[in-house]
């Protein structure tokens, strides 16, 4: 295919990849920009989506604020805050859109991990006199674990993406080289783009998976 | 009128853009409507037979799953660009790449429809004499029903959502109007089409939810818990936005 080995080239070549709008440069904006977004989002929604999980309780909002997160598009919160004074705040924009966009999975998936807790465990471990706290932390957590990271993988996942139509409102990120390319008619660009985009992905997909069975587990989350 | 012109003024809310350009909203509604639409009918009409093959075992599963949360992964922006050698800049490309995305959503849904067939629903209709084909259409899909239905209206409103990314080949129905609009700051343009989008997927999902009742009546009896529980998301990966 003549676009294919076109967009070969356009990698090949040194001097797409220094610069201003060289791969680099937008690589970092779009790595800087989604590890201050999921950092932000781990944040918030961790310890909000656990607490709720082991009181048992906002199941309803947990819920809805993943349904809305599926509803409302990317593209248009990243458009309503350019046309905001958000817009000469600098990666500001961006940062609050993969934060919004990030928080669902996160929360959901917490949620639902320490609901998922089989309830004979929890009984047993009240029985055997744990306080709340040690519930929390030697029983629902661990065993919760496998949840909390698939969502973080959605988030991360998310978060990437996210990142990546922020181009289209004119913000900075990998996506820019996509953009760009469409704008000049350079079909081998925007394949080039879009490839380097998806690598990115699967390789935090890849990197968040591996972490996760290297991590060492909890004797009793084995099942 | 009162002498004051929301247009001029660049206000958030402006009735006078939704009157004045109403034929371009309803125009961007419309091709929004029919790449979602036919986006979810061709994604189900793949991942039914997708989810047929996976159930013949590991060997079928593993890469039909895997393949599936793959493409997930994939960020829409660069999906539609991987697309754009083969098909250029048509709706048939973002048809595509939401399709692609659907399925992932969808064969997962009609795996566990299928599943939750009990077996000796099966036994008795193989020992009826229903064949292969028969036994499928009519004792399994209508059971898989609830969960096939409850998987195409978390797929019908992410798609709406991410059709708005077909602008990059101004081919995403609502989405066509926001990307002007955010370089000519044009706020009533970008808020009208953003909220219009919303409810374009809650209208959808309702209206898939009375699909839902009409054709599943036997599963309202215990609606009330169930409805709790079907609605969180099996884990699948985020929304591939």
């Amino acid at each position: 295919m003549g676009v294919l080995g076109g967009a070969w080239d356009w990698l090949a070549d040194g001097a797409n990849w220094a610069g201003e709008n060289g791969v680099w440069h937008r690589l970092a904006e779009h790595v800087y920009v989604s590890g201050i977004a999921l950092a932000v989002a781990c944040a918030v929604a961790l310890p909000l989506g656990l607490w709720l999980g082991h009181l048992g309780k906002g199941g309803t909002l947990a819920v809805n604020v993943s349904n809305a997160g599926r509803a409302v598009p990317v593209f248009a919160v990243l458009a309503l805050f350019m046309v905001s004074p958000l817009r000469s705040a600098g990666y500001l924009p961006t940062v609050t859109a993969l934060v919004l966009f990030a928080i669902p999975p996160l929360l959901t998936n917490a949620y639902v991990g320490m609901r998922e807790v089989d309830r004979s465990v929890v009984e047993a471990a009240r029985g055997m006199g744990m306080s709340g706290t040690q519930l929390f932390l030697r029983v629902e957590l661990p065993l919760a674990r496998g949840l909390v990271m698939t969502g973080l993988r959605s988030g991360a996942v998310q978060v990437i993406a996210t990142a990546t139509i922020a181009a289209m409102v004119g913000q900075g990120g990998l996506g820019r080289i996509i953009t760009t390319g469409f704008n000049t008619y350079n079909t081998p660009q925007v394949v080039a783009g879009a490839v380097l985009v998806a690598l990115l992905a699967l390789l935090v997909e890849g990197a968040l998976v591996a972490a996760d069975r290297l991590l060492p587990r909890h004797p009793s989350a084995a099942r | 009128m009162d002498g004051r012109n929301c247009l001029v003024d660049n206000d958030w809310f402006c009735w006078e853009y939704v009157t004045s350009r109403s034929r371009e909203l309803a125009d961007a509604t419309v091709q929004h409507v029919w790449i979602t639409a036919v986006s979810v009918l061709i994604g189900l009409a793949v991942s039914v037979p997708l989810a047929l093959l996976a159930r013949r075992g590991r060997r079928w599963a593993a890469p039909v799953l895997g393949l599936t949360t793959l493409l997930y992964t994939i960020p829409s922006l660069a999906m539609f660009s991987l697309l754009l050698p083969f098909f250029g800049l048509s709706a048939a490309l973002v048809v595509t790449g939401l399709v692609l995305y659907s399925l992932t959503i969808l064969v997962r849904n009609v795996m566990a429809g299928l599943a939750a067939v009990p077996e000796d629903v099966r036994e008795a209709a193989r020992g009826m004499g229903y064949g292969p084909g028969r036994l499928l259409w009519q004792v399994e899909l209508p059971l898989a029903l609830p969960a096939l239905l409850a998987g195409v209206r978390i797929a019908t409103v992410s798609t709406v959502a991410l059709t708005t990314v077909g602008s990059i080949v101004g081919k995403g129905g609502l989405g066509n109007l926001i990307a002007p609009a955010v370089n000519s700051s044009f706020k009533a343009q970008v808020l009208t089409a953003s909220v219009l989008c919303v409810l374009l997927a809650l209208v959808a999902d309702l209206l898939l939810l009375g699909v839902q009742r009409l054709l599943t009546p036997w599963t309202r009896a215990g609606r009330a818990r169930k409805a709790a529980t079907s609605d969180v998301p099996v884990p699948v990966p985020a929304e591939g936005a």
